[in-house]
Parts: C-alpha cells; sequence; structure tokens
C-alpha cells in the first residue's frame, strides 16, 4: 500500500451547528454554538459567522458564558479539555486539562470559580457523573485541572437534563422515570422524586428535560407523553406538590423560562414553539411551523430574543416572541441522502436532499446553506409514522439551467411526480415548469440529462422501461411557455433496467438491462449495440471522457469492474473489484471508483486506458459510499507531485455512511488554506481606522510601484499627485490624520527617486521587529532604528500569557505577511 | 415561522379540443335566433350595400331580412312553385329568382310585383346570377341548360347545352362581365365565356356538384359536391388543389369569410366547419340542430345566417366589444374601487414607507386545513362539489387528507345527508381513472366505518346499491377491455417485426445475441 502524505481526507463543513444549546452573548449580538471541533459566533442580526474558535481535536460538547466576564465562553470537548476563549477577538485564554471525556458544562452564577462538568462514571457504560470542577487560578495557557467532587452520580449525559437554580440553592437533574434535586446548603442532600412509570398510546411519561424558574422555587420538567409538570415545594421531602399542563402531542424537547420568569418555552417535534404563561398556564402562544423539531430553546439575558435550535442542522432567532428575524442554517443531515450529489454549475453550489421534501443548494466554499428549493410543495406535517412525499431523485443539466426531480412516497401504491424547473435568471432560482404524474408505473432508479445541446432528460424506472423526455417548443400560434413530453419509451426483453448513462458529447446512451448494457443512438433512438459480461447484473456504468471516450466502464453485482471498447465492441479488460461508486471526473480522464472490501471503503482513481491507478487510498472510511461529486475548481491547482495530480482540477466530495461530506486535502490546498485563515485573523484584529486605510492603500500603491520597478528599472517613481496616499492626504480631514512625523516622512519619501531594494531584502528579520514595535507606537517607530534581537521576546511577554512554540511560529508568520507595509514606508524614508 | 402551504389543486389535462385563436373567435357569437320559415330554405345571399339586408329563399317566397330584425322586412310572394336562388346584384337593387316552374323573375327590392319575367328554360331554374356589369342574367336549370339573358329586353341571349344533368350550382365573375361558372350533377363544373358559344374549361369533381364559389382574387374557385369539397387553381387550367373530406354527408354550401382567409362550408351533416384557406385545415365547427342547406355570412362576419332543411332559419349574431366587456365592467366596477382604495397610491418622496406583511389568502378548505379541522375541511371542499360539480377540489382535499394520514377521521362521524353526499360524491367519481385509486380507498373506509348502520336508512342504502351496481358494470367493462387487449396483442404479435438491428463491427465476443429491440416498441398504455 502507497502511503500518500501530500493527501488527506478531511470533513469539509456541514458540522452540526444543533448538537448543543447555542449560547447568547449578553448584548444579544452574538450567538456562539459548537460546531464538531470548533466552535462558530454568529451574528444574531445578519446570520453571518463572524468568528470560528479552532483548538479542540475532538467533538466540542458544551459551551457556557464565564458568569464572572461576559465577553467569555468556556467550552467542554471529548478530548477531555475545558478551554476559556474570548469570543469577540477569537482568542484562546487558558486551557484546563481534565483528562476524561467530558459531555456537558453547566456552570453558575454563586459559584464564580468553579465549572460543573458531566464525566463518564466509574468506568462503566452509560454511567455519567455530574462533577464539580474548581478552576486553578493561573496565569498559564495550559493548566492541569484535575480535582472533581462529585455532586450527583448517575446522571443522563444530555445537558438539557440537569438545570441549576439561578440562586445557586440547588441542582436539578433528571433521568428516566427520576427528578433529583440536589442541594447545596443542605450538606450536600440530593432529594429523589419518582414518576410511577406510565405508557400511554406508545409514549412513556419519562423525564426528557428539565428547567429551573429564575426567581421562584419552580422546577419545570418536560415529558416523553408531550406533559409538562412544574414541581414546587421540593425542598421537603414528602410535601412537594406537581401541576401538569398538556399541549405537545408528541415528547417535549426542550424547556427554558424567560429571564424574568414571566413565561416558559416549549418546543418539541411539532416544531411548534410554545410561550406558557406563568402561573397561568391556560394562556399561551404559539409560533407554528418553524420548519422542524425544535431540539434546544435559549433565550437572551435581556429575553429580547429567543433561538431553536432544530433537528435539521438550523438555528431560528426570534425576535420579541413572535417574528423570525434570523436563520443559521447549516448542511442539512436528512434521513440519508436518495439523490446524487451534484454540482450547480452556475452557483456552483452542492445540490442534495436537504429539509424533507425541498433539495438543498450548499456552497462548499463558505460552508453554508445558499438555498432551499421547495420541490413537494405541500404543508409538511410533523409526525411519525407518516408517509411523506421524499425527493428521490435528482439531475441538473450541463449549463444549470434544467433542474428534474422525481419524489415519490408509497403508502400502499407508488405516487410520483416528476418535474422539470426552469432556471429563471431575473429571480435566480428554479421555477416549475413541467409536472408529470405518474411517468412511470415503478420507481425511477436514475435519471440523466443529455450533455450536448438539446435538452433531453431519460429517466430509468423499475418497470422495464426507460423513457425519453424532450423539451417541446410551444405553438407559435400560443404563447404558452415551452414543456416537456415523453418522447420515447425503450425497453430490452422485459428486462430492468438499472442504470444509464450518456457519452460526453451526448452520442451515446448505455443503459443497463440487468447483466446487459445496451448502446443507443439519442439521434434516432435505435439499439446500437449490446455488451454484456455475464454473470451479475450491471450496478454502475461510466463513459471514459476526452482521450478515453471511446470506453464504456461497467460494474457488475459479481464484483467485477469491465471496461468495453466501443469501437471494437469488445471487452477491453476486466478485474475483480466490489465497486460501490464509478464517477467520471468531468474535467479529465480520470474516473474514480469506490470500492467496498471488508467493511471499509476504498477509492481508486485511474484512466481507462491504463493499466495502473493514478491514485490508490485503502481503508478510506468504514461502510459503503455510494454517493460522491467531483466539484470543479475554481482555479485549477499546479501540483506536479503524481498522486495528486488527479485533483488539480476537480475536488472530490464524497458523504460516507453517517452523511458525513469528506473531501481530499492536498499538501499545497492545505498550506494555503492556512496562510489565508491567518491573513484573514491578523486582519480583523486590526481596526479599520482611516490611518489603516491610508497605510493600507499606501502599501498598495508602493507594491505596484516597486512591480514596475523591477521590471524596468532605473525608470523615474510615479510623480507625488499620481500618489493615491497624497491625494488621501489632502482631502482628509486634518485631525484624524496620523501624526506630521510620519507624514512628513512620508510625503518626502514619494518625493524622492526610489532606491535599489537590494539593501532591504538583505536584512528583512530587522524591519519585521521594528514594524512590530510601530504598530503599538508610530512615534516611537521613528527613532526605532537598530535592530533589537530581544524585542520580540519583549513583545510577546507584554502580550499577556506566554505563548506556546507553534503560536509564536504562528505569530512570526503573520508579522511576515501583513506588515510588509511598512517596508514600504522604511524603503522610502531618507 | 413559514407562511402555511396552501393545497395543490391539481390540474389534470383538459380532454378535447385545444383553445386557439381560432375556436375565441368563432366562439364570440351570441346565441342563434331561429326563425321559421315555410318550407326548406335554399338560398341565402347577402345584399353587397350596407346594410347588408339578405334575401331568404323558401318554399315559394324569397323573404328579405334586416341585418338584425326578426320578421322579413320583405316578401316577395308572387311566385306559381317554390322558388329557388333569390341573388341581390352588386347594386343591392334588383333581385333574380328562379322558380320550380322554369320561369326567371326579376324583382326591384323596393318593389312588390316581378319587373321582368324570363321564359325559356323548360324545367325547374335553380341557378340564377347577375353578371358582373349588372345587365345580364345568367340561369342554370334541370334541364340540362345554362343561359344568358338580358335585363333591358328580358331576351335570351345565349343558351349553353353542354351539361349532361341538372345544372344546380353556378357564379358569376366579379371582375369579368363575360364569365360565369356551373356545377352540374354530371360532375363537372365549366367555365363558360359569353363571347364564345362553348365552354373554355372543364373540371371533374367527381361528384354531383352541388355549390361553386369564386375567391375574390378569382384565382382558385371551390366545388362542393358530395362529401367533398374541393379547389380548383384556374391559373393552371383547371388544376386540383385540395379535396377536403371533413363532412360525413353532402356538403351543400360554401362561404368565405375573413376577408378570405376562411373557408366555411355546410353539410347535410348538420355541421358547418371552418377552414384555414392557407393550410386548409379544419380549425372551428359549429353545430346545427338538422341538416343545412344553405350558408351565407354578413360582411364582417357580423353574422352567420344557416338555412336547414325543416324550414328553420338560424342567425348568429357577433357579439359587440362592447357588449362583452360592458357586461363584465358594470358587474365589476364597484367592487373594484373597493379592492383598489388607496392602494394606487404612489408615495411621494418625503413619504416614510411603513412596510405591512402581506397577507396570505388561503381558500376556506385551506383555512381549516391549516387548523387541523379535517371534517370540516373536507364539508367545504363537498360544497364546493355540490356548488360547481368540479371534483378537483374536493379530490385534492382528500388526497391532502390521507397523506396527513387523517382521512379517517374526516369521513368518520358522518350524518345519513352528509353520508349520502360523501356516497354519491364517490359513485359520480369512481370510475374516473384519475381519481380511481385514491376513491377506492375512500369507499373502502367509508364501508369499514358505516358497516353497522347498514339497513338504517333507506337513502344510504339506496346509495350504497348504486354504489355496487357501479362496480359490477365497471368490472364488466375492464373485462371486456382485456378481451380487446388480448386480441390487439394478437395482431402486433402476428405484424412483421422491424428490420433487423445490423451491426458493422463482429459483436460475438460478448457473449450474447443480438437482441430485436424493434419489437418491442409499441408500446400499449392500458388503464
Amino acid at each position: 500500500m502507497v502511503v500518500h502524505a501530500d493527501t488527506r481526507v478531511v470533513q469539509r463543513g456541514g458540522s452540526k451547528i444543533n448538537f448543543r444549546r447555542p449560547v447568547i452573548t449578553q448584548d444579544s449580538r452574538f450567538l456562539i454554538c459548537a460546531s464538531g471541533e470548533s466552535i462558530k459566533v454568529f451574528s444574531t442580526s445578519t446570520e453571518e459567522c463572524i468568528q470560528q474558535l479552532q483548538g479542540h481535536t475532538d467533538l466540542v460538547t458544551g459551551l457556557e458564558l464565564n458568569p464572572s466576564n461576559h465577553l467569555q465562553v468556556y467550552s467542554c470537548s471529548e478530548d477531555g479539555t475545558v478551554r476559556l476563549w474570548d469570543f469577540t477577538d477569537g482568542i484562546l485564554i487558558r486551557t484546563y486539562n481534565v483528562g476524561s471525556r467530558i459531555l456537558s458544562i453547566h456552570v453558575s452564577a454563586k459559584y464564580t470559580g468553579e465549572v460543573f462538568l458531566v464525566v463518564p462514571w466509574k468506568d462503566e457504560q452509560g454511567e455519567f457523573g455530574l462533577v464539580s470542577l474548581n478552576l486553578p487560578p493561573s496565569v498559564g495557557q495550559l493548566v492541569e485541572a484535575k480535582e472533581l467532587s462529585c455532586l450527583i452520580t448517575d446522571v443522563s449525559a444530555e445537558p438539557k437534563c440537569i438545570a441549576f437554580s439561578p440562586s445557586g440553592e440547588y441542582i436539578a437533574s433528571v433521568k428516566d422515570n427520576l427528578l433529583f434535586v440536589y442541594f447545596f446548603r443542605k450538606k450536600k442532600k440530593v432529594y429523589r422524586f419518582a414518576l410511577g412509570t406510565a405508557d400511554k398510546k406508545g409514549a412513556s411519561n419519562a423525564f426528557n428535560c428539565v428547567a429551573c424558574h429564575p426567581t421562584d422555587d419552580c422546577i419545570a420538567t418536560g415529558h416523553g407523553d408531550g406533559k409538562i409538570r412544574f414541581w414546587r415545594n421540593f425542598n421537603r421531602k414528602k410535601e412537594y406538590t406537581y401541576s401538569t399542563v398538556h399541549w405537545h402531542h408528541s415528547g417535549v424537547n426542550a424547556l427554558c423560562f424567560t429571564p424574568g420568569g414571566t413565561n416558559l418555552l416549549s418546543g418539541g417535534l411539532e416544531s411548534v414553539l410554545v410561550q406558557w404563561r406563568y402561573a397561568q398556564e391556560g394562556e399561551k402562544d404559539f409560533l407554528p411551523r418553524l420548519g422542524s423539531p425544535i431540539t434546544e430553546i435559549t433565550v437572551s439575558p435581556d429575553g429580547s430574543l429567543f433561538c431553536t435550535s432544530h433537528a435539521d442542522n438550523k438555528i431560528t432567532v426570534v425576535q420579541n416572541g413572535n417574528k423570525m428575524s434570523a436563520v443559521i442554517q447549516g448542511l442539512v443531515h436528512g434521513e440519508g441522502v436518495k439523490t446524487e450529489l451534484m454540482v450547480d454549475p452556475r452557483s456552483k453550489a452542492l445540490v442534495l436532499n436537504g429539509k424533507p421534501g425541498h433539495l438543498q443548494f450548499y456552497c462548499l466554499q463558505r460552508d453554508k446553506q445558499l438555498y432551499n428549493l421547495d420541490i413537494v410543495q405541500q404543508e409538511f406535517i410533523e409526525q411519525s409514522n407518516l408517509d411523506q412525499f421524499e425527493v428521490a431523485a435528482a439531475a441538473l443539466d450541463s449549463r444549470g439551467a434544467w433542474l428534474a426531480t422525481v419524489e415519490q412516497r408509497s403508502p400502499k401504491e407508488l405516487e410520483m411526480n416528476l418535474k422539470l424547473w426552469a432556471f429563471d435568471e431575473q429571480t435566480q432560482s428554479f421555477v416549475l415548469n413541467t409536472t408529470i404524474a405518474a411517468p412511470h408505473d415503478g420507481s425511477i432508479s436514475e435519471m440523466r440529462f443529455s450533455p450536448s445541446g438539446q435538452t433531453t432528460l431519460v429517466t430509468v424506472s423499475r418497470d422495464g422501461h426507460f423513457k425519453v423526455w424532450q423539451l417541446t417548443p410551444p405553438d407559435p400560434a400560443e404563447d404558452e411557455e415551452p414543456s416537456w413530453s415523453c418522447d420515447f419509451v425503450g425497453a430490452y426483453h422485459s428486462l430492468v433496467p438499472k442504470c444509464c448513462c450518456f457519452s460526453a458529447d451526448g452520442s451515446l446512451l448505455a443503459v443497463s438491462f440487468q447483466e446487459v448494457v445496451t448502446v443507443w443512438s439519442p439521434a434516432s433512438w435505435d439499439l446500437l449495440t449490446t455488451l454484456s459480461q455475464p454473470p451479475g447484473a450491471v450496478q454502475n456504468l461510466c463513459f471514459g471522457r476526452l482521450s478515453c471516450s471511446k470506453f464504456l466502464l461497467g460494474s457488475t453485482e459479481q464484483n467485477l469492474l469491465c471496461c468495453w471498447n466501443l469501437l471494437t465492441c469488445s471487452l477491453e479488460w476486466s478485474t475483480s473489484l466490489d465497486v460501490s461508486l464509478l464517477l467520471a471526473d468531468p474535467l479529465s480522464e480520470n474516473v474514480a471508483a469506490f470500492c467496498c472490501a471488508a467493511q471499509t471503503t476504498d477509492l481508486f482513481v485511474f484512466r481507462p486506458s491504463e493499466p495502473r491507478p493514478n491514485f490508490s487510498q485503502r481503508a478510506l472510511c468504514p461502510g459503503r459510499v455510494t454517493r460522491a461529486v467531483f466539484a470543479p475548481r475554481a482555479a485549477s491547482l499546479d501540483s506536479c507531485e503524481e498522486s495528486s495530480q488527479w485533483l488539480n482540477r476537480c475536488q472530490l466530495y464524497f458523504l460516507t455512511r453517517n452523511t458525513d461530506l469528506l473531501t481530499f486535502l492536498t499538501k499545497t490546498e492545505e498550506e494555503r488554506l492556512m496562510a489565508s485563515s491567518r491573513q484573514l485573523t491578523i486582519d480583523d484584529s486590526v481596526a479599520m481606522t482611516p490611518f489603516y486605510l491610508l497605510l493600507g492603500k499606501h502599501r498598495k500603491q508602493q507594491q505596484e510601484e516597486r512591480d514596475i520597478l523591477s521590471s524596468q528599472s532605473g525608470e523615474r517613481t510615479l510623480l507625488p499627485q499620481g500618489s493615491v496616499a497624497i491625494k488621501e492626504l489632502l482631502h482628509t480631514p486634518a485631525h484624524v490624520l496620523p501624526a506630521a512625523t510620519l507624514l512628513c516622512s512620508m510625503f518626502v519619501g514619494s518625493l524622492l527617486l526610489n532606491v535599489s531594494h537590494s539593501r532591504e531584502e538583505s536584512r528583512p528579520a530587522e524591519e519585521e521587529v521594528e514594524s512590530e514595535k510601530e504598530e503599538e507606537d508610530s512615534e516611537e517607530e521613528m527613532e526605532a532604528g537598530p535592530p533589537r534581537p530581544e524585542s520580540e521576546e519583549a513583545d510577546l511577554r507584554a502580550d499577556g500569557p506566554v505563548l506556546t512554540k507553534a503560536q509564536q511560529r504562528e505569530l512570526r508568520g503573520a508579522k511576515r505577511l501583513d506588515y510588509s507595509w511598512i517596508k514600504g514606508i522604511m524603503a522610502t524614508k531618507p | 415561522m413559514a407562511s402555511f402551504k396552501p393545497t395543490r389543486i391539481q390540474v389534470y389535462p383538459k380532454l378535447g379540443e385545444k383553445v386557439t385563436q381560432d375556436t375565441l373567435y368563432w366562439k364570440n357569437y351570441k346565441a342563434p335566433v331561429q326563425i321559421k320559415e315555410f318550407g326548406a330554405i335554399t338560398s341565402i345571399d347577402f345584399s353587397p350595400l350596407a346594410p347588408h339586408t339578405y334575401a331568404v329563399t323558401a318554399s315559394t317566397r324569397v323573404h328579405i331580412y334586416g341585418p338584425f330584425s326578426q320578421e322579413p322586412v320583405k316578401a316577395f310572394t308572387r311566385f306559381k312553385d317554390t322558388a329557388y336562388s333569390g341573388r341581390f346584384r352588386s347594386d343591392g337593387q334588383l333581385l333574380v329568382a328562379g322558380c320550380e316552374d322554369s320561369v326567371v323573375r326579376l324583382f326591384d327590392v323596393s318593389g312588390r310585383v316581378a319587373i321582368r319575367m324570363f321564359k325559356g328554360h323548360t324545367k325547374a331554374v335553380h341557378v340564377t346570377d347577375f353578371t358582373s356589369e349588372g345587365y345580364q342574367i345568367m340561369t342554370g336549370s334541370d334541364d340540362y341548360t345554362c343561359r344568358l339573358w338580358d335585363i333591358p329586353n328580358s331576351a335570351e341571349l345565349t343558351s349553353y347545352r353542354e351539361h349532361t344533368d341538372y345544372v344546380r350550382c353556378g357564379t358569376t365573375s366579379k371582375l369579368n362581365r363575360d364569365l360565369f361558372f356551373t356545377g352540374s350533377y354530371d360532375h363537372t363544373v365549366k367555365l363558360f365565356d359569353a363571347r364564345v358559344d362553348k365552354s373554355v374549361m372543364t373540371m371533374d369533381h367527381g361528384q354531383p356538384v352541388e355549390s361553386l364559389l369564386l375567391f375574390p382574387s378569382e384565382g382558385l374557385l371551390v366545388s362542393a359536391g358530395g362529401r367533398y369539397v374541393k379547389v380548383w387553381d384556374l391559373l393552371k387550367g383547371g388544376q386540383p388543389l385540395v379535396s377536403l373530406k371533413n363532412h360525413h354527408k353532402t356538403v351543400t354550401g360554401l362561404c368565405l369569410c375573413s376577408n378570405g382567409q376562411r373557408l366555411l362550408s355546410a353539410s347535410l351533416d348538420r355541421h358547418v366547419k371552418v377552414y384555414n384557406t392557407t393550410n386548409y385545415k379544419v380549425v372551428h365547427n359549429f353545430d346545427y340542430a338538422t341538416s343545412i342547406l344553405s350558408l351565407g355570412l354578413a360582411p364582417d362576419d357580423e353574422s352567420i345566417v344557416v338555412g336547414m332543411t325543416n324550414g328553420v332559419l338560424s342567425i348568429k349574431h357577433k357579439k359587440s366589444p362592447e357588449d362583452s366587456k360592458g357586461a363584465v365592467q358594470q358587474k365589476r366596477q364597484p367592487a373594484y374601487r373597493v379592492f383598489v382604495k388607496g392602494k394606487n397610491y404612489v408615495p411621494k418622496q418625503d413619504d416614510y414607507l411603513v412596510s405591512k406583511p402581506v397577507r396570505q389568502h388561503l381558500a376556506k378548505y385551506d383555512k381549516q386545513l391549516k387548523k387541523f379541522n379535517v371534517s370540516k375541511a373536507l364539508d367545504i371542499a363537498m360544497e364546493q362539489w355540490l356548488r360547481f360539480r368540479k371534483s378537483e377540489i374536493p379530490m385534492a382535499v382528500i388526497k391532502e387528507l390521507e397523506r396527513r394520514g387523517t382521512l379517517k377521521n374526516a369521513l368518520a362521524g358522518r350524518d345519513e345527508r352528509e353520508l349520502c353526499q360523501l356516497l354519491s360524491f364517490v359513485i359520480w367519481n369512481l370510475v374516473d381513472p384519475r381519481f380511481t385509486a385514491i376513491l377506492t380507498t375512500v369507499a373502502e373506509m367509508l364501508l369499514e366505518i358505516y358497516q353497522s348502520t347498514v339497513g338504517m336508512s333507506s337513502l344510504v342504502d339506496r346509495q350504497l346499491l348504486r354504489l355496487h351496481e357501479l362496480l359490477d358494470k365497471e368490472s364488466e367493462c375492464q373485462q371486456e377491455l382485456m378481451e380487446v387487449l388480448g386480441m390487439l396483442d394478437v395482431l402486433f404479435a402476428s405484424a412483421p417485426p422491424r428490420k433487423e438491428v445490423t451491426l458493422p463491427g463482429d459483436s460475438r465476443a460478448n457473449g450474447l445475441a443480438l437482441g430485436d429491440a424493434g419489437t418491442h416498441r409499441p408500446q400499449l398504455q392500458t388503464s
């Protein structure tokens, strides 16, 4: 096995943002949520991701604001650390190493020096304990914190099953049919309230979630049967009371009191946010049709914003209790992706199943959902055991002008609609053009547009036919839109077709009928030839591209990968492989074959004309890979290493069994990505002052000048009136200009002839140091002449905590990148 | 909070003819006015002058009607026997008519008594017409002759004895005073020139010719006879151009309209067909109660006049544009003003706009569905059906309920009247193939829910019996269809297969004989 160090499989976006309850900051401007191994800060008004806090090495499992400083946030992760972040600047302040997996984190305003963690207890499977962790006061970056004291054993791992009373008197925890109340004062006593199990209509009354009233001694609990109970008098073991209200028809998933305690918010499968009036539970307000089941509810500290997390990887921000103001939508992980992965040629977005009955257009570059296209156009009723319409197949034509979708549901007999959508330039979205009810008697197994100019769609169905649909121009006398109609119905010996494939130029159509591959001419719909390699039905078909377009590849059920030569109509080669997916790169000759072997998937990338694969990777991921796509790159890479050349023009994305979207990252790309991310953070940290703008522009100008100079040496610099910096100088109000000492030197510098740069290049290290100083104080910079070797260390120390080696390196890299403009100023200084 | 998505009403493809510009044009006529004449109406002729009165020849009379009159404005009754072919002169002052008694009479339109009588034919005269300068009359008779008469001295000018059977139709050229056409039961159409004493052109129609029509350009001649309408190119010496066979009985009348862009033909099969004169395709069709003998069209298609064998004259007037619009406007005007109130206000520059959320308008059943009131939603949908007899809305609601899994709840708990309504809806639509799938489910559910109440209400029992009968009939019908299908299969199987697919290369290597996909190509759609 060849190890390819220069390519790496990475998860690309699409991580869950609804995994844990998001946190709203004190000023309600930001929303912090855990997203896979990182933490994302979103703006509550613009929905944009502002900050991404990276550092955890495993799934982030909890987030809480630091009760003593509301600009800091605690996070815990499965990697066994608790980290404290400054989320506005994206700085990791401190790392507490706990040592064991952490499942959730809680804080209490009363115990500021402590955090409460849920960790596995007694090494037993499924046994968790709530422990308190005293955060050791330390100035260090990395702190070992292992003093855990157990409060409650046997708690649920879900963070919503534990609630702290705002006064810090007690902790409520629920598990199964038990409610525990732990009192801090009463000698750490735990009261236990049990609820008799009662299964009504299949729904148990087990506890789902718990919330504490902010002022009263009242605990609200949500139950699996849709009831909400209010517990009172629980500080006396015998005399506790509870009252019950019931609106939800299925389990209550989330409960939250508003900060004033006047309202209780609850949500569940119905995707309705219910607002109960506290103490008069008969009155309630509803916010219906939020899209998908509610999993978490958060309220901002001032009570103006509600935040609901939904099962479809979405966070909704609700303003004033009645208006949806923002929706933060990640990649929707459906029940399983039924459509093939596609890339929209227009928006370069990945197209796949989204919410039930929708197609989502997901931007791969920005890890953001662009939009949802409602395919089914029916009111979605959130209810279990209901047979819903699902988008079963979709296809985009090569220009992105047409989209074909198949929706189906099969309660008793199959109901199916084939819909064709035309791209509308004006609205920049797809508009329904034709609906064909029951296009086939059986379900459609594959659907493809012809890549040639004419708009032709082929659907292959299990009813034994394949049908060709064509766009028919309207009658010129009538002002109707063109619509689609059936052009040809094909069958072969009443065998059941499985898949179809057009050749790259659209001149051939291959349809597999069990063991036989039939090749048809789309011009006349004549059967040209048949190819076969029994035994085993053909599962995948794929034409070669470009120089390999004479080859047709097919894989059979009997673990055979065959390659036919279409010129001789004979088998060119075959090999024994259990191929689960064959995919041709649209921009090169390469073909990717995902092979299943011993519960894992291997990937081979090869050219049909060559016997050796270009690239192979064993044990890509567990399970079969059945969905993948080549996404063309905006700019092709120029990697010269042989094993990663196949990734130069396209990027390969694939979906694993757990619907994780993975991709290959080459080394060069990775480096570029790291560099850009660093650049980005530094750029963000510099405030956009007029000074910055001025100098930034000046730097650009200088660089351009330098470029010109380097090409034509000896030429004069541009005249001062041409300089943007000078213009800027003359037009900016005096009171916002930087110190005259600096400006003077610049001004003079721009008048002077440019000196040769060989001198500066010889001593870049010195200037770096100087530039570092200059950022803090431009006045001082003027005197700063000789290099100071120790100044770097001094600066770092002044920054605060000691940085790790890696961070120092990072910082140095950033300096080299960003402060080159100072170089320009220095160069022109007399 | 997404808005409620309303129930989608499935649009089913409309069966029957497509709506074209022509159908819209020809549908734009008022309900016909029917006037009873004394006998079969054999001829209708419009006066070329405004106000375009028209002469209707029926029995022993020629009646002249005004453009909008229900009663004849004038009647010429001095015929001894059945009158034929009342025709106006091009100035609209004179009218000529033939008669069964072989005398041709010429009338002044304002007078009453014939001002000239042309005697000479020995048998009934069925064809009369003025020549283009207006001083001569052409006649054709059952004595196989056609003659030219001079009006001033009522003398016979020429007689042509070339036809070998009754001459039953004819027309004169409007551009040349000497040319006229006659059509005869001897299957020929002849062109005569008054300057020579014999026919100059003969066209064989192949059937007894009943009617002739000359295009305004006089380059084309249309003849009708038997079931055929034929168009002849006169400039090419009478070459047949097209032969139309769209009627299934003898074509009796021809007419041009819309400046010669459309051709109308009337037939004994009770239809009037409209042809496009560029491609000679039928673009519209009128149905009448009985066989049509004559057809006339006012200039600018203002009215279509049709005379029938039972003596009924049917007049269709075109709807005037004010008529068709005015009625609608009168009804809508106040409502429109209410709707538009304040909405057409254009904001001025300084105005501060307060945006208001657009309220979603939902149909009544959707409002109930939104509130999960399934029974009420079904009630409202059924109301729609009772009022408009359109099954699409209740079907869409039923489908939606079925999708939500609450169809049974909606169907249950009905009283006798409502149950009868539901059952009659099922009976009405069950055999419609578009609805069968879902309605069988509904019927099964209804039977399951209400089986305990069978026998308690005579109304419900009657409906159930009707349902039973319907199902019996339908299954019989299906069986017959299957038999037909079997027969067709035999026919297809015995038909010669398509050509064998031949391949240039040798394809033995792939180990499978070539399949003949051709025989599988005819796809029988069974339903």
